[in-house]
């Protein structure tokens, strides 16, 4: 699936996502996510703020809207981080696209 | 930028933090075990009745995960017995793995079926499963197990493991009489992939849990590798001695009477087949255990294990020897252990002090003679043998 500001993604059912001591963990349940199944992904600010937005109903756009007035930041620069995360994690299939 | 970064296992420190209320939980799914050990502390027969009857029903072990998992767990054991045995136990299982844990799983793997061995390649714990070992023949494992054909049994668990790729180590107990198999074992553990160092032992073999069994205890303690034998096997690791470097720099002293030294119950927390939380494993002592039928987990970490903890020793002997033994540390000697051998929290424990003593005498830090609670000077002798050491390693 094309990564786009219009694009929908939410996480995948194949991974569970925890916050321990504000710190986001995404633990993979299923094997073929990452390299070896005894990995753990964390996420900087930037990430785990995206994260915590992907519902699969607001697009990307909307996400980066949403930050750029909760963080008084750059749209331009938020979208290009949202979209930079979506390409992460698409890779590693830590989420999936809504069509 | 890379927004998302892979954790490699020496950054979970964090997972362990003293801001975490309960990093990690050993749940003894049953007591109940298709072997019957020589050695073991635990078990009860496949089928008994009673156990069965008493056994936490699916229902409770959810509840207590799903608590745990809100205190910020992350590692859950699935111990026992043979946790296997337990019907429910792939719903558990996926459950636990469902909240975002990872999970160890001890198994003898007699159990293990293609339906299981599917699961864990789909749904792979997160940590190896690690598997005991009894023999490397049903000559010798099937006379340890006690149960004819548990060898072969045993095998076809493991293949199934290696035939869907699913990680696991292995560990054995050390007995005298498996001392031919020693080699062959190791040789054979060597061939597993997810093994990178050689299996670890168990040897100095705790007495029964619930002090139910004086007969078997006589032989188990018949069973225990001897102080000087103890210490050899210590001394194969080629990394003992820088081990004991930083040990003893950081570790050793005596404890006055304070009784509970060990983080048990700190971040941690056992829960035994019947739903009582408890500080580790060995500690049963009915007045030290909590019914989480009655109390919710949160309750019994942060009020009931904190009071218990504050225990101090009592017993005249206790004082005069472990409450200055400067060996406090590198002993076994504990209130779980003392309680399983003798009935209370605070007898010194003859065998973990010869092993300690042992220890000590071979490192130089001890003369044949002296007994380490006697010992003035403990602080120059470790300063010297830091001293001394320090370029080991």
């Amino acid at each position: 699936m094309d990564i786009k500001p219009s694009s929908i993604f939410m996480p995948s059912e194949d991974v569970v996502a925890r916050v321990i001591e504000d710190e986001l963990i995404i633990v993979p349940l299923v094997a073929g996510i990452g390299d070896s199944n005894d990995e753990l992904y964390t996420m900087n600010e930037t990430g785990k703020a995206i994260w915590l937005r992907l519902d699969g109903k607001k697009t990307l756009s909307d996400i980066a809207v949403e930050l750029s007035h909760e963080f008084n930041a750059d749209i331009d620069m938020i979208e290009h981080d949202v979209l930079g995360l979506m390409e992460e994690l698409t890779s590693r299939k830590i989420v999936v696209g809504q069509e | 930028m890379p927004y998302v970064k892979k954790l490699q296992p020496h950054e979970f420190n964090f997972l362990h933090s003293k801001n975490i209320l309960l990093a990690k939980i050993d749940i003894e799914l049953t007591e109940r075990c298709n072997n019957r050990c020589i050695h073991c502390c635990i078990n009860q027969p496949e089928n008994d009745e009673g156990s069965l009857l008493r056994e936490m029903d699916t229902e409770l072990v959810k509840r207590i995960l799903t608590e745990a998992a809100n205190l910020g767990c992350f590692t859950v054991k699935f111990t026992g017995g043979e946790p296997l045995l337990r019907k429910d136990f792939a719903e558990i299982y996926l459950f636990a793995r469902r909240l975002g844990m990872q999970v160890i799983l001890f198994t003898n793997a007699r159990l293990i079926t293609p339906s299981l061995a599917g699961l864990f390649a789909k749904f792979p714990p997160g940590r190896e499963i690690e598997v005991s070992v009894y023999g490397m023949s049903s000559e010798s494992y099937d006379v340890v197990s006690g149960c004819s054909g548990s060898f072969l049994e045993f095998r076809q668990g493991v293949d199934l493991l290696l035939q869907y790729k699913v990680p696991f180590i292995v560990k054995g107990p050390l007995l005298y009489f498996l001392k031919e198999d020693q080699e062959a074992f190791e040789a054979w553990a060597e061939t597993i992939p997810s093994m990178d160092a050689k299996p670890g032992y168990s040897m100095n073999f705790e007495l029964r849990s619930r002090r139910d069994d004086q007969t078997k205890n006589e032989r188990i303690a018949k069973l225990r590798v001897t102080p000087e034998d103890t210490v050899a096997m210590f001394a194969r690791n080629p990394y003992y001695i820088a081990d004991m470097v930083r040990f003893c720099g950081n570790f050793i002293g005596p404890p006055g009477d304070k009784l509970f030294l060990c983080g048990a119950g700190q971040g941690s927390c056992c829960i035994d087949a019947y739903g009582h939380a408890q500080l580790c494993l060995p500690m049963r002592r009915t007045d030290t255990v909590i019914d989480l039928n009655k109390i919710s987990l949160k309750k019994a970490i942060e009020e009931s294990f904190p009071f218990i903890r504050e225990t101090k020793a009592k017993n005249p002997e206790y004082l005069r020897r472990c409450a200055r033994c400067f060996l406090k540390g590198l002993c076994e000697q504990c209130p779980a252990k003392s309680w399983v051998e003798y009935g209370t929290l605070d007898t010194p424990i003859e065998y973990f002090c010869e092993i300690a003593h042992a220890q000590a005498r071979f490192l130089g830090l001890l003369s044949v003679s002296e007994s380490a609670w006697d010992v003035e000077d403990w602080k120059e002798r470790v300063k010297r043998f830091v001293e001394i050491n320090s370029t080991v390693g």
